[in-house]
């Protein structure tokens, strides 16, 4: 049975394409087949992360219009088989999107992919609403500030009125993943601690992404972490939190990576 | 505005009747101006003894209608105002069914909600009391007619007593709210004392100030 996951926040800026597409090239290095499908339309983001940025020809507003096959405007990774991407339009804007034409994409998506991954654009409007609508599973991506609590426990109410399934008296699965998270900070008080954060959300933790330069370095490259480099502490955090999204029993660490004597002599440099 | 109250025959009974209402809402009946309309009462009643048992209810009458001014010559209260018309929608019904079992009432009074109240939600239930097993998170409300209970963090705006009911209370096992207001008046989190902040606390209104204590 197909999945369909909504990476969502509220708050822009946290690592939600980040996370689809660390979490999609993860799922699809597992065996599943996995399609993720941007839907900040005006800000496309993913396709640049995915480094498919030259490849787009149609968009998911082409496919929801009905101007394009679906099969037309999937692009194949060319690096991880099983991995497939619809891009987002960068010229039109969310209100091209049509309820009928996201829930006959996603339909047409259900019959070919074990898992839709939906990466959410920022806010609470159409997009946003659109994206998590026909979600079976939500990720919450959240940064340990307290800002970006509060939207995601706005975007968790949402998640609990305004999907399908709520609207059908089901409750929709959701995890949060905490990302940017620096252990070092957490421990002075300079962040909200995991613990704080779960007990102000209350849903269960999917994952602790540690705050690492690798990460940049891999959305700049246009691979994601898991697959520019699969060993770095990120790149293990999305993987065990893939391994918990498919129903594994993984015990929760921080992955850290470990630091070479200059380094650990001076600091972090500014990036 | 005056409260217009209509004494109905037999008076004692009426009486009896007005004196449970006030005993249940006191505020209606405090410092407000009060015309009794007799128009309801048949001739040759004692209207002094009526008005007289109004005046020993500690109620400012302020006028009396309905009555043939030829009743009230020389009678102590003469120089009450006398008042002709009276628009309807000022009378006051006092209901004369003394029930000995109250009433159950038909709509639940009592909203129990098992979910968190997330942030952007509002949760507004006039008949009642609210209660919460969960939290409220910072940027949601619950809005009471009664009281409110929150068993958990109440990280937003609890607002209770809504409709003048300066005797409904807040409670929560967590303090960390926005804001908290009964009947009116209210405390925003900066006038809240820090010692109580993270604490099972309870709030309520003494005169115009809303009081807080812990609970623990």
């Amino acid at each position: 049975m197909a999945k369909v996951l909504v990476v969502t926040s509220g708050k822009g800026g946290v690592g939600k394409t980040t996370s689809t597409a660390a979490l999609g090239v993860a799922l699809a290095k597992s065996g599943q087949k996995v399609a993720v499908v941007d839907f900040d339309v005006g800000l496309r983001n993913l396709d640049l992360v995915m480094g498919a940025e030259r490849r787009v020809v149609f968009d998911l507003i082409n496919v929801v219009q009905g101007d394009a096959k679906l099969a037309q405007a999937l692009i194949r990774d060319k690096r991880v088989e099983n991995l497939s991407l619809l891009a987002a339009s960068q010229t039109r804007d969310k209100d091209a999107l049509t309820q009928e034409g996201v829930t006959r994409v996603i339909g047409e998506l259900r019959e070919k992919f074990d898992w839709i991954i939906c990466d959410s654009p920022a806010g609470i409007e159409r997009g946003a609403t659109l994206a998590m609508y026909h979600a079976d599973v939500a990720v919450v991506v959240t940064n340990p500030e307290v800002s970006s609590v509060r939207d995601s426990d706005r975007i968790i109410g949402l998640l609990d009125s305004k999907t399908a399934k709520a609207e059908k008296g089901e409750r929709i699965e959701k995890h949060l993943l905490l990302t940017r998270y620096d252990p070092v900070r957490a421990e002075r008080g300079d962040m909200l601690k995991t613990e704080d954060v779960l007990e102000i959300l209350s849903i269960p933790l999917l994952g602790i992404i540690p705050d690492s330069e690798e990460v940049l370095k891999a959305s700049n490259l246009g691979a994601p972490v898991t697959l520019s480099s699969p060993t770095s502490a990120p790149a293990r955090a999305y993987f065990d939190a893939t391994r918990r999204l498919i129903g594994e029993t993984v015990a929760m660490t921080v992955p850290t990576d470990k630091k070479g004597f200059m380094e650990r002599l001076f600091g972090r440099r500014v990036a | 505005m005056a409260l217009v109250l209509t004494p109905e025959p037999p008076v004692a009974d009426w009486l009896a009747a007005l004196d449970s209402q006030m005993k249940q809402s006191p505020s209606v009946f405090e410092a407000r101006p009060v015309i009794v309309d007799m128009s309801g009462l048949p001739r040759g009643t004692d209207l002094t003894a009526v008005v007289d048992a109004l005046m020993a209810r500690d109620l400012r009458i302020i006028g009396v209608e309905g009555a043939d001014p030829d009743w009230t010559d020389g009678q102590t209260w003469g120089r009450t105002p006398m008042m002709s018309t009276s628009r309807a929608d000022r009378f006051y019904e006092v209901t004369t069914e003394v029930a000995d079992v109250p009433a159950l009432p038909k709509e639940p009074s009592a909203l129990v909600l098992t979910r968190p109240v997330r942030s952007g939600q509002s949760v507004t239930f006039m008949q009642g009391d609210v209660t919460i097993v969960g939290s409220v998170a910072s940027g949601a409300e619950v809005i009471a007619g009664g009281s409110i209970h929150v068993y958990g963090a109440l990280r937003g705006r609890a607002v209770a007593g809504l409709l003048g009911q300066p005797g409904a209370r807040i409670f929560c096992r967590r303090l960390d709210a926005e804001l908290l207001a009964i009947d009116g008046i209210y405390k925003t989190a900066d006038d809240i004392e820090p010692e109580l902040r993270g604490r099972a606390v309870q709030a309520w209104l003494d005169g115009e100030a809303v009081m807080l204590a812990a609970l623990d």
